[in-house]
């Protein structure tokens, strides 16, 4: 396959065949990891900023974690160290760092829409890691591929969604890349937290816990975004854990070899119990691990070859 | 497009043979051997060549596939290379590893292979085995076993056609 993109931007844009090129591409990158020695020169001379507007743990250590295992050169930039607590636009700080000639830009921020702007006005490949509720698209490849590995397969899943569907940029990315595959996907959460006319983009609706995961094959939990207001929604957080937490009971309800999922960071007691997060069911740690090799992947494809 | 047949079905079994048997008595026997193929034909070569000290010694030598994609130093001028799996099931530490490719000519591509083993341990050695030499190089590699040597002008391409997947068994010259 030919691969054209010179930015990462959405999963909505992306088709089934470029989603499974980097699925594949990523399968070749995940015994690297496992490795003694586990790097290869391939991008050697090349530089990666991880530019973030928001907090990360997971997703800014993956990617220099990725980049780095592909010798790339990382630096890192946190909004809170920046130059931007001066008042430097987005717009100023991106066209001073691209003076400095980086090859790939990682940007996660709070506007949705920040990495297109970016992918518009700059030359170096931008990778978008999360731009408010609207996407995550490294996060959906790694589910998907997560979802490959244990399931076999992309398609014919039942899968239910649990939480904020609303506030989640992981709910949406996950919705396009497995509705694009064909799965049965039904979100769940208080009607608060499920958008208006979600039907529209091929999902079902269930507000019931215990009818949402019978027969299903992946539970996807989501996080309560704290920070994007997410706790206005709900009455409390005990009532939203008495109805929504995952339970061992739950799973049972489900497929037998049902895969458990959070994109992190969980919030124990709330939306999943210690029993199903550390219970043999969750992929959790798996998605982690599978980050890498996805991001590692998507680092290759974007700047490895000749521009 | 002219081409002209330098190995034909016969000859390309013939010599393979006659690889496998160098290779067990410059190793008096197979003994912590290991066959490394590179992708792509060099993994069927690679393959007949297990095949056969099977036949011989009665030994199934450990057997790794490599993509040396990664490893190229040409990787950003190409357009859009694609990486497929390295598979090295075995611990290459202390192991005699024969290197195994079609045809050999700027020696990249073994420098590129060399590069990539070392980064999973230390072999005790490395040794190269390829089924056509066709000279021309730009780095100091030499072949431990070659199957045939034969300069070749630029202006053309030897292809080597194995019946795994080009459905004919074969090794040509072509004009380019």
């Amino acid at each position: 396959m030919n691969w054209k993109r010179k930015d990462l931007l959405d999963i909505r844009d992306l088709s089934k065949e470029e989603m499974l090129f980097i699925l594949d591409t990523a399968e070749s990158f995940k015994d690297i990891s496992k490795r003694e020695i586990k790097k290869v020169p391939t991008l050697r001379g090349k530089t990666v900023i991880t530019l973030f507007y928001e907090p990360s743990t997971r997703t800014r250590t993956s990617f220099e974690i990725a980049a780095k295992r592909l010798s790339a050169d990382t630096i890192n930039i946190s909004a809170n160290t920046s130059s931007a607590t001066k008042g430097e636009s987005l717009k100023d700080t991106a066209r001073n760092l691209e003076s400095m000639r980086p090859d790939a830009i990682v940007i996660r921020h709070s506007m949705p829409g920040a990495p297109h702007m970016l992918a518009r006005i700059l030359d170096s490949s931008i990778i978008n890691g999360g731009d408010g509720s609207h996407e995550h698209p490294t996060q959906a490849l790694l589910d998907l591929f997560t979802i490959r590995e244990k399931k076999g397969r992309t398609d014919g899943l039942k899968i239910v969604m649990v939480g904020d569907i609303a506030h989640s940029r992981v709910a949406r990315s996950n919705i396009f890349s497995l509705k694009n595959f064909g799965n049965e996907v039904i979100c769940c959460g208080p009607p608060t937290m499920i958008p208006p006319h979600i039907e529209t983009l091929g999902v079902h609706v269930e507000y019931d816990l215990e009818k949402a995961v019978r027969n299903a094959d992946v539970i996807m939990m989501l996080r309560i975004q704290k920070e994007r207001g997410g706790t206005k929604y709900i009455p409390s957080t005990k009532e939203y854990s008495t109805l929504y937490g995952l339970t061992k009971k739950h799973v049972d309800r489900a497929a037998d070899d049902v895969i458990v999922m959070h994109p992190g960071p969980m919030n124990r007691g709330i939306e999943i119990m210690d029993e199903v997060a550390d219970g043999p069911s969750s992929v959790i740690l798996d998605q982690v691990e599978n980050g890498v090799a996805v991001r590692m992947a998507i680092l290759y494809l974007l700047i490895g070859g000749e521009p | 497009m002219k081409k002209k047949v330098l190995l034909d079905k016969k000859a390309v079994d013939r010599t393979i043979t006659r690889i496998t048997h160098e290779i067990l008595e410059k190793n008096e026997g197979s003994e912590a051997l290991s066959l490394i193929g590179i992708r792509t034909r060099g993994v069927y070569l690679a393959n007949r060549i297990q095949e056969k000290i099977r036949n011989v010694e009665g030994t199934s030598l450990p057997f790794g596939v490599l993509d040396i994609t990664l490893y190229r130093d040409d990787i950003s001028k190409l357009k859009w290379p694609e990486v497929k799996k390295t598979e090295i099931p075995f611990d290459v530490n202390n192991m005699t590893v024969i290197l195994v490719d079609d045809v050999l000519h700027t020696g990249r591509t073994i420098r590129a292979a060399i590069d990539a083993i070392i980064d999973l341990g230390r072999p005790k050695k490395i040794q190269l085995a390829v089924l056509v030499d066709r000279g021309d190089r730009e780095l100091p590699i030499h072949p431990d076993y070659a199957g045939i040597v034969c300069p070749v002008n630029e202006n053309e391409e030897v292809l080597v056609r194995m019946s795994e997947i080009d459905g004919k068994e074969e090794v040509v010259i072509v004009k380019t």
